[in-house]
């Protein structure tokens, strides 16, 4: 067997020898392969956010027009290293009245939601942990125990600072899983299938960040706001609650808080590669599962840089804006898009397909879902922009605020029409 | 033989704990000083001391946005069997999914007419 041509395979049967070699066969042989594979990749996706974490501070010293970490080795590589080894000779600390149990279950709980994501994302068509079939529902069902995590991290602590953090998760985190689950029916739709590795494939000619880019905005907003980073980091905001859910955390316990955060940026860029940007599709990825594996990374960091960049460009949301943008805003648009691709698929299986010639036939249908999306997108703006003007005048004209009207007399918002009548005293019954 | 793919989760799962457990152990059991004093265990809130209990009665409005998140989850759950079949259903069954794709908005109109999605 070529270790081109099938890599894991490969060494599969390399391990398999090794161990009929020491006397390990049969079921052991494979439950201990089982192990190994575990090992392997939960080791990567640990070691991971050393690297990330240096990239990430680098990135962002470079939005913020400085230059970053660059002390510690060349070009200050092992910073994180160095921080590592900071953390891990802390002093532990438990504060008073903690729920002990529970305080040092969360960290470890936050880092075992992102990493046991790690399964079921294909690196290359035979290159995974595991392919479930139902790995669509698996990586919410995983993801929401961090959520879980920081929720009992918070109230655990026995700290109000950190009991706010873990409100505002609860509000946040939870209700932001509501359009996420929504826009991942949307590929799973597309590609008939819940398996990671069949959505990938699926994509192939069209990626679905073309024939379903509303999804894909979706899917990414939410899971950047599933991360609790910023602009959605109400959850730990430093200027507002000092430091939310991890405040107490000391140590190699809030290093896990650390690492569980990092890991689950680049999760979500892996993820939405995968989910809409075809994984580990591209030419010639099919035969050369390295290739796939490089393509798949390259996408993945793609959808990272654009996370960090967030994290760089936008302020923190305000939390009545950010539970308002998701009931009112994302939820309803993720619901159209579903209905929108539904309709196009099915009309155009159905009238359509048959006109087209087998090669075409992928194309013509991404570029109906994508016109169909791009109508959603365009009605959605126009319907929120219109929402938006509707309340502003409205609340405008409930106050009754002399000043402000004077100040504002010169521009053009045409407030000559209720200059002078108070009519707004309705508006304190709440 | 159970299918191997779950076997690999499970052993995946305790893999995952095991990883982070063991350097906050190494950190907490080794490397880190122990010495503790009641002030530097106590209650971090800058400086001053702490006033009454943490663990309080909270707003009630977490609860309605945590049982609105329930009713959707749960309705949402049963649209994926749906969209796996997507593919091989006729026109006619696509439109009744999208009815009960409407009953879930009749629910968000509902809960967005009543208030519970209000900040307050």
């Amino acid at each position: 067997m070529d270790f081109f041509l099938n890599p894991l395979g490969f060494i599969r049967e390399w391990l398999l020898s090794l161990l009929t070699s020491i006397g390990i066969t049969g079921p052991a042989g494979d439950f201990a392969l089982i192990v190994l594979g575990t090992v392997v990749v939960g080791g990567l996706g640990l070691t991971l956010p050393l690297a990330l974490i240096y990239i990430e501070r680098r990135l962002i010293g470079r939005f913020q027009d400085r230059i970053g970490p660059n002390r510690v080795g060349p070009e200050g590589i092992f910073q994180t290293v160095a921080d590592a080894i900071k953390l891990l000779i802390k002093e532990d600390i438990t504060p008073l009245g903690a729920d002990k149990f529970i305080y040092n279950l969360a960290p470890i709980m936050a880092v075992v939601s992102v990493l046991t994501m790690w399964a079921i994302l294909p690196f290359s068509y035979n290159v995974f942990g595991t392919d479930l079939n139902v790995g669509a529902l698996y990586f919410v069902s995983v993801g929401s125990l961090g959520t879980l995590a920081i929720m009992l991290g918070g109230w655990a602590s026995n700290n109000k600072y950190a009991l706010l953090g873990a409100f505002r998760t609860v509000a946040q985190m939870v209700c932001y899983e509501v359009p996420m689950i929504l826009a991942i029916l949307v590929p799973v739709l597309l590609a008939s299938s819940m398996s990671m590795n069949a959505i990938s494939a699926a994509q192939d000619q069209v990626w679905f960040l073309f024939s379903a880019p509303v999804a894909a905005f979706i899917f990414f907003l939410t899971s950047v706001a599933e991360t609790g980073r910023a602009p959605f980091d109400l959850l730990e905001a430093e200027s507002e609650i000092v430091a939310g859910f991890n405040i107490e955390y000391s140590g190699m316990k809030f290093g896990m808080f650390f690492v569980g955060e990092f890991l689950h940026a680049f999760t979500v860029g892996a993820l939405t590669a995968t989910l809409f940007m075809g994984g580990w599709t591209g030419p010639f990825a099919d035969q050369y599962p390295l290739l796939g594996m490089l393509y798949f990374s390259l996408k993945a960091f793609i959808a990272y840089f654009v996370v960090i960049w967030m994290r760089a460009t936008f302020p923190r949301i305000r939390i009545d804006h950010m539970l308002e943008l998701n009931w009112k805003f994302l939820v309803p648009l993720a619901l159209g898009s579903i209905v929108v691709t539904m309709l196009v698929d099915k009309l155009y299986a159905e009238f359509l397909q048959a006109l087209f010639v087998e090669g075409a036939r992928a194309y013509v249908r991404g570029g109906l879902l994508l016109l169909g999306n791009l109508a959603l997108a365009a009605g959605a703006m126009v319907i929120a922009t219109r929402a938006a003007r509707y309340m502003r005048l409205k609340e405008e004209s409930d106050k009754y605020m002399p000043v402000v009207e004077a100040e504002h007399g010169h521009d053009d918002h045409g407030h000559d029409d209720h200059g002078h009548e108070p009519h707004g005293v309705v508006a304190a019954a709440h | 033989m159970v299918d191997n793919n779950w076997i690999f989760i499970g052993v995946f799962l305790l893999i995952a704990g095991l990883f982070p457990a063991a350097p906050i152990i190494m950190g907490s059991m080794i490397f880190g000083p122990k010495k503790g004093n009641a002030v530097k265990s106590s209650t971090y809130e800058c400086g001053v001391e702490t006033v009454g209990d943490t663990w309080v009665q909270f707003k009630m409005q977490y609860y309605i946005f945590t049982l609105v998140f329930v009713v959707f989850d749960v309705g949402m759950v049963f649209l994926f069997p749906f969209a796996i079949a997507y593919q091989q259903v006729s026109l006619f069954a696509a439109l009744a999914v999208m009815g009960f794709l409407f009953i879930i908005v009749g629910g968000l109109a509902y809960v967005w007419q009543k208030g519970a999605l209000r900040w307050v």
